[in-house]
């Protein structure tokens, strides 16, 4: 090959010449193969309904996302997944009786006001479907805690005449303490609750996969859970300190999930390492407060949403110390 | 505490770095061949760090193997010679690796390779240090590892600098590159007997090599070779294979446990931190009398047919070297002279290899296709693998911002480009490319300030 040909087809760049293997696609594909054990327990736990639920959540985030960017001449972010991913972990947030209608404009609310009005991918401030479900308990309070009972027949196209039991926790803050469901129950699904967070176990093969390919790592989640455990253990029972259910707390209503698939959402949370022990820790407290005194039952989410909007000011107080500040040691060179 | 024990010490590492595919399978079995020079060889007169040099042969010449043709042109920067013997045809702009013409020193290639008369061993036993390092001088030995720093500056510490650690760069935690790997093999005496006359430049008693863990049969090698020594220790520091491991800063905390300040030279740190294939090379001044006349390439990539390691000459041009290795086996989108995290892509292989080129690297359109950028995640990735501990996001951020407070506050001027940043970022963002325009914008502000 002459000199000639070779110099006319080089690419001169700037280093570095390779690139890693991770793409923005590939984490997003990741987190949503690693919800599907939890999609899978829905189906199980409620029937088919959750699955419709999902597609529908799924295909109408979708549209929405490449309808703005049609509309506002962008070029399409719809090959991220990072929409269909919103739409899955909304419709695993919501009881399973939900109306499609409601859940179409969840993913209207999520992706475009929560997502496009600030900038898209990258730049919303708070977890899409997150701040979608909280915006969906405002609005349709009674449609977001019917709650179906587990293994009953729930139509695929109306929801309405399923029926109704109570989640764990809100046996607790209702104080019906006497017909809890076991520890078992509860790490396997045979609860009632939102079509994704009911069984612990499928969560927790999700996680082990996203933290096995290094997607999350277990810093949020673990100071999460932990926080909630300890407080839980020590203020959360009827007989005084101390004497509080850890591992129930930690087993029911959303936690897990919120822990391992919204709480680590890169885009909402800090990126230093301290500062997600800090956000961490800052979710399990809210969490336990507002489950232990606060009016709701359960409070997973919105604590996820309060600390998403600190994570700017924490990672502002959370640098990290940079190679060559460390003070040199008395008696050494220099 | 951690350097107590036997020959071999560690594994000891850094915080931070990142673990690209080390692509090291293709060379790192094949053994170092020497290659001819080219007819024409070319010598650009900035081939280290600082001022460039400055000929002293005029057109018309003749000059030998080992002839000074350029003299250093300050006292940051170092002596040229001539690798094959010949006639100096002309002293004019040719094209360089950094993409510009710079001036240099044509010479004609006789292939007789006559040996100029100062080329003769030289007893280091018997000379002071300031003898040893005005040898190493007047070899012309500059620091191969890329970033081709005069060796006797760093041989020189300033007054009142102790040195309390010697430690050799075997690390080579370029992905491709394997040229340092084939040394340690290879000619272990000469890595040993540099090694020998720093530390008595030095005035010390034991050396540190690093080796990455990937080099097995390198630390068992150097290891033999290290327990032979009576009066002096080696000592082989096992590092975890991991970017940018080979960076001086990141030697230094690996094996010493110490930072180097931010601003301050590995010197201040009382590290003196030398590559291996300089140590080899300082070793030769003294064995053979050689001044610096070749170096160790690595030609690999997926467009070279037949991946190698070559002794070659200075001087050597690139498209010689290519061809001795077959060739390109598909078209070439990107040719990268040194290693693919830091080295530099050029726009010409009608470039001779200096004292800095370690590697050659041929890329075809696939391995360097250009991704759509797309907004930042915030996924952390850059900060997990900033071997500085800075925030590379952030900096992009307040680069496109001019915020020059910000980036003093954020370390801008700490970063050591190693590229692990770009590297890592799943939105195929390029912080480091940013950061580059930051160090130059914040320069200039700052020289503007001064006036």
């Amino acid at each position: 090959m002459a000199t000639q040909n070779v110099n006319e087809m080089l690419i001169v760049t700037e280093a570095p010449h390779t690139r890693g293997k991770n793409t923005t696609s590939g984490i997003m594909l990741d987190v949503i193969i690693a919800l599907i054990p939890a999609l899978i327990a829905g189906i199980v736990v409620f029937g088919f309904r959750s699955l419709t639920l999902a597609v529908v959540c799924m295909v109408s985030a979708v549209l929405f996302e490449w309808a703005w960017c049609k509309i506002l001449k962008k070029p399409s972010t719809v090959g991220d997944f990072s929409a269909a991913l919103t739409g899955l972990l909304l419709a695993l947030n919501l009881p399973v009786t939900m109306p499609y209608w409601m859940a179409v404009c969840g993913s209207l609310f999520a992706i475009i006001v929560v997502k496009q009005f600030f900038g898209g991918i990258g730049h919303n401030f708070m977890n899409p479907a997150l701040a979608a479900r909280a915006f969906l308990l405002t609005s349709w309070a009674q449609a977001m805690t019917t709650w179906a009972v587990p293994f009953s027949k729930t139509s695929i196209f109306s929801g309405a005449d399923a029926v109704t039991s109570a989640t764990p926790l809100g046996m607790i803050k209702e104080g019906m303490t006497d017909s809890l469901p076991s520890y078992m129950d509860l790490f396997l699904g045979n609860i009632g609750g939102c079509v994704g967070e009911v069984s612990a176990v499928a969560i927790l093969i999700g996680a082990a996969y996203l933290l096995a390919r290094r997607v999350i790592s277990i810093r949020i989640p673990g100071a999460y859970i932990l926080t909630v455990a300890v407080l839980a253990f020590i203020f959360g029972g009827k007989d005084g300190l101390f004497t509080g259910d850890a591992l129930y707390h930690v087993l029911s209503g959303g936690l897990l999930l919120g822990a391992f698939f919204m709480a680590t959402d890169y885009v909402t949370t800090p990126y230093t390492k301290k500062g997600q022990i800090i956000f961490g820790v800052g979710c399990g407290v809210l969490t336990a407060v507002i489950r232990i005194y606060g009016g709701y039952p359960e409070g997973v989410s919105y604590s996820i949403l309060l600390m998403n909007v600190v994570s700017p000011l924490i990672e502002r107080y959370t640098v990290p110390q940079k190679y060559g500040m460390v003070k040199v040691e008395k008696g050494g060179a220099n | 505490m951690r350097l107590k024990g036997k020959t071999i010490v560690g594994p000891a590492t850094f915080k931070g770095g990142i673990h690209p595919n080390d692509m090291k399978a293709a060379t790192c079995k094949r053994p170092i061949v020497d290659l001819p020079a080219s007819k024409e060889m070319v010598y650009p007169l900035q081939q280290s760090l600082g001022v460039p040099a400055v000929p002293c042969v005029e057109v018309g010449d003749r000059v030998l193997m080992g002839q000074k043709i350029a003299e250093a042109g300050g006292f940051v920067s170092a002596h040229i010679h001539s690798a094959v013997s010949g006639t100096v045809t002309g002293i004019e702009p040719r094209m360089t690796v950094s993409g510009i013409k710079m001036n240099s020193i044509i010479i004609e290639n006789d292939e007789l390779d006559e040996l100029c008369d100062d080329i003769k061993p030289l007893d280091w036993k018997k000379l002071s240090p300031k003898e040893i390092v005005d040898a190493v001088r007047e070899a012309g030995v500059v620091g191969l590892g890329g970033a081709t720093f005069p060796t006797h500056i760093k041989l020189s510490p300033p007054e009142g600098k102790k040195i309390e650690y010697l430690i050799i760069n075997g690390a080579e935690c370029e992905p491709y590159l394997t040229s340092d790997h084939r040394a340690m093999l290879e000619t272990p005496e000469e890595i040993i007997e540099g090694m020998k006359i720093m530390l008595k430049v030095f005035g010390l008693k034991v050396a540190y090599i690093g080796i990455e863990i990937n080099k097995p049969d390198a630390i068992k090698k150097i290891a033999e070779f290290a327990e032979k020594e009576k009066d002096v220790t080696i000592k082989v520091v096992k590092l975890k294979t991991k970017y940018p491991q080979g960076s001086e800063k990141h030697l230094i905390k690996a094996v010493t446990g110490k930072e180097v300040q931010s601003g301050k030279l590995p010197v201040d740190a009382g590290a003196v931190v030398d590559n291996i294939d300089t140590c080899a090379a300082i070793g030769r001044v003294f064995l053979y009398g050689a001044p610096l006349l070749k170096r160790i390439v690595t030609v690999s990539g997926d467009c070279i047919q037949t991946p190698s390691n070559f002794r070659v000459r200075i001087g050597t041009n690139v498209q010689d070297v290519i061809e001795h290795c077959g060739g390109f086996i598909k078209p070439a989108a990107k040719v990268i002279i040194g290693g693919p995290m830091m080295g530099v892509a050029i726009s010409d292989v009608d470039i001779p290899i200096i004292k800095g080129s370690a590697g050659i690297l041929g890329f075809s359109a696939d391995m360097v296709a250009k991704k759509k950028v797309q907004n930042c995640l915030r996924c952390g990735k850059c900060v997990e693998g900033c071997p500085m501990n800075l925030l590379p996001n952030a900096l992009k951020d307040a680069v496109i911002k001019e915020d020059f407070d910000k980036l003093n506050k954020l370390g801008l001027m700490d970063c050591i480009q190693c590229g692990s940043c770009t590297y890592v970022c799943p939105a195929e963002q390029t912080p480091l490319q940013y950061i580059r325009t930051g160090k130059a914008k914040l320069m200039k502000a700052r020289q503007e300030a001064k006036k």
